[in-house]
């Protein structure tokens, strides 16, 4: 393992990162707390509880899933499409580097500013409602797990697009509908039975629901479940990027 | 000992156009090779194929004896690359990009080193800068600097002069010549054959995918050396006269003119004898020239016999 190359690419990326620390950190906190005046106090005053849990501190999870899904995804695919645009990626290609590490250093962090911003989130939404994390450690492993994958499938999407379009395609037409169908803001068992069958074919829904039950112990889909979903598709999406690197598409003429 | 092994390689483009057709060239540890060739000959290919850019669809490549695709890892610790096109992150720091590609080598932190290639390629003071803040020929020198900084043995240098002012140009000999000196192999490719000249140990010649010529440049310099005389006559001839026959002359198409070759270096060019010998044989001249081979010569006219080659 050439560790020294996966430290320094994720630096590099890091730097980037560093550079524009205020905006990535107030941005975060503006919307999560505009989040709260629009979900908290409108729909706040009409549903008080869901299934026993504030629907203030009931949206925390889902908020924080949104935010760190889309923003791991566009971290991870900017991260390798900028070399791609500016022609960097040469350095990659010709370094004595593997696939894995190559992935390691973008991916590494990319999930970090996502983390990043999910804490700067929790951090927030914990001054509006009171708050009782029952599972830390599962709600830890969860978000880990969540930055590191959305992370991963932004990385194909870099390496997939050829222009910006392409690059912003993917987030804003399957990523956000799909979380917010999800069942960020809202329990499965609200819905009408119709589209509570439809909604378990949505994949984030296991996310968040995991991650929920991290937060207030319950679930709309068991735990083991969600756990099994997200590590599936954490092992797909690395199996694609090994797939990529080996046959060289789209990177390797 | 050879450096770089390149046998039997070809490369065709997904679009079918095959831009490499067969090239074999070994490369000694130590020495200077200069590519030359026309546009599109397949300089960057070949070179992208050695340094892993892109895959070669047939033949093999070593690299300090690792094969460049299975044993990718030892080969490509060992070369330097610096693109013919500048590919730059534009909004970081010189220092930082420089840093990063040693990195990426897996070489420990070393400022001392870093400090060191900056200030030979005078872009010390430019050091905390934006890239997008350079001018081009800094740009150049930022890629030069960022291959030096993992202190390859093998250096591919692919057009490191286009765009360079004259100055700039002597410079960059000069830090190739020191590199050369640390026993750093050095391949670089040119449009000027001024530059081969100037630094080269030996000379290719490379057009449409295939290496025409590979020779020491005393060597190539040596055939520079050969000048002809020529000797245009009033009156045709049917041929050279027996009188003439020592001095190997040839007689042009229109039977008007004797072609003599000699080395301008040589003690006795034999022009001398040449003229006496042409006079006491009763031959009118009409006019006498002199003419010499130029590297370009030899470069237009060994493309030109490809392309004849490859017509029939
Ligand atoms: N990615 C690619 N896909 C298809 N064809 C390519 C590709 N890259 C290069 N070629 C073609 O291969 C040929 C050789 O190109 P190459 O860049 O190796 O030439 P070169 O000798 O470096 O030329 P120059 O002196 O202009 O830099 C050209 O005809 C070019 O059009
Ligand atoms: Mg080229």
């Amino acid at each position: 393992m050439n560790w020294r190359a996966v430290a320094a690419i994720y630096r590099f990326e890091m730097t980037r990162f560093f550079r524009t620390l205020f905006q990535s950190f107030i941005s975060p906190v503006i919307s999560t707390s505009l989040y709260f005046v629009v979900f908290g106090a409108a729909i706040g005053s009409r549903i008080d509880t869901v299934e026993g849990v504030d629907y203030g501190a009931f949206i925390v999870p889902g908020l924080i899933m949104l935010s760190v899904m889309t923003q791991s995804l566009s971290n991870g695919a900017f991260g390798i499409y900028f070399p791609k645009f500016v022609g960097t990626i040469y350095e990659l290609l010709s370094a004595p580097v593997n696939f894995l590490e190559i992935v390691m250093g973008y991916v590494g962090a990319a999930a970090t500013k996502a983390l990043f911003i999910g804490v700067v989130i929790l951090g927030t939404a914990s001054l509006f409602v009171d708050l009782t994390i029952q599972h830390p450690l599962a709600m830890l492993l969860f978000l880990v797990l969540t930055c590191l994958s959305f992370a991963l499938f932004g990385f194909i999407i870099g390496i997939w697009a050829k222009n910006f379009e392409q690059l912003q395609l993917v987030p804003l037409l399957v990523v956000t509908p799909l979380v917010f169908l999800g069942g960020s803001f809202y329990s499965v068992s609200m819905l009408p039975p119709v589209w509570q069958t439809i909604t378990m074919f949505n994949p984030v829904l296991y996310l968040i629901s995991g991650f929920r039950w991290a937060f207030f112990g319950m679930a709309d889909v068991p735990v083991g479940v969600s756990l099994l979903a997200i590590a599936g598709f954490f092992c797909l999406c690395l199996g694609i990027i090994w797939w990529i690197f080996r046959t060289g598409w789209r990177i390797r003429s | 000992m050879t450096m770089v092994e390149i046998s039997g390689v070809k490369k065709r483009y997904e679009g079918g156009f095959e831009a490499l057709r067969g090239v074999d060239l070994m490369i000694k540890e130590g020495e200077i090779l200069a590519l030359l060739g026309p546009n599109g000959a397949g300089k960057t290919t070949l070179i992208s194929a050695v340094c892993g850019i892109t895959l070669p669809t047939e033949g093999t490549i070593r690299v300090g004896g690792h094969d460049v695709v299975t044993d990718y890892r030892a080969a490509r610790d060992l070369i330097g690359l610096v693109p013919q096109e500048i590919n730059l992150e534009p909004f970081e720091k010189v220092i930082n990009t420089v840093r990063f590609t040693r990195g990426l080598f897996g070489k420990a932190r070393n400022d001392a080193l870093i400090e060191d290639v900056l200030r030979k390629l005078s872009l010390w003071d430019k050091r905390d800068s934006a890239v997008k803040e350079l001018s081009g020929g800094m740009k150049r020198r930022v890629l030069i600097a960022k291959a030096l900084a993992h202190e390859p043995r093998v250096l591919f240098l692919d057009e490191p002069t286009a765009g360079v002012d004259v100055e700039l140009r002597r410079d960059m000999w000069e830090v190739v010549a020191e590199l050369k000196r640390q026993g750093v192999t050095i391949i670089l490719t040119t449009h000027y054959i001024e530059e081969a000249e100037a630094i080269a140990d030996r000379v290719g010649v490379i057009n449409r995918g295939q290496i025409l010529l590979v020779e020491e440049k005393d060597a190539l310099m040596a055939r520079l050396g050969q000048k002809e005389l020529r000797i245009d006559l009033s009156d045709p001839l049917d041929a050279v006269p027996p009188s003439l026959e020592e001095f190997d002359l040839t007689l042009t198409e229109d039977r008007q003119r004797l072609v003599y070759t000699y080395h301008s270096g040589a003690e006795r060019t034999g022009i001398g004898r040449l003229m006496a010998a042409v006079a006491s044989a009763g031959l009118k001249v009409r006019d006498v020239s002199t003419a010499q081979n130029s590297l370009e010569d030899i470069f237009v006219g060994l493309v030109a016999e490809q392309e004849e080659e490859d017509a029939a």
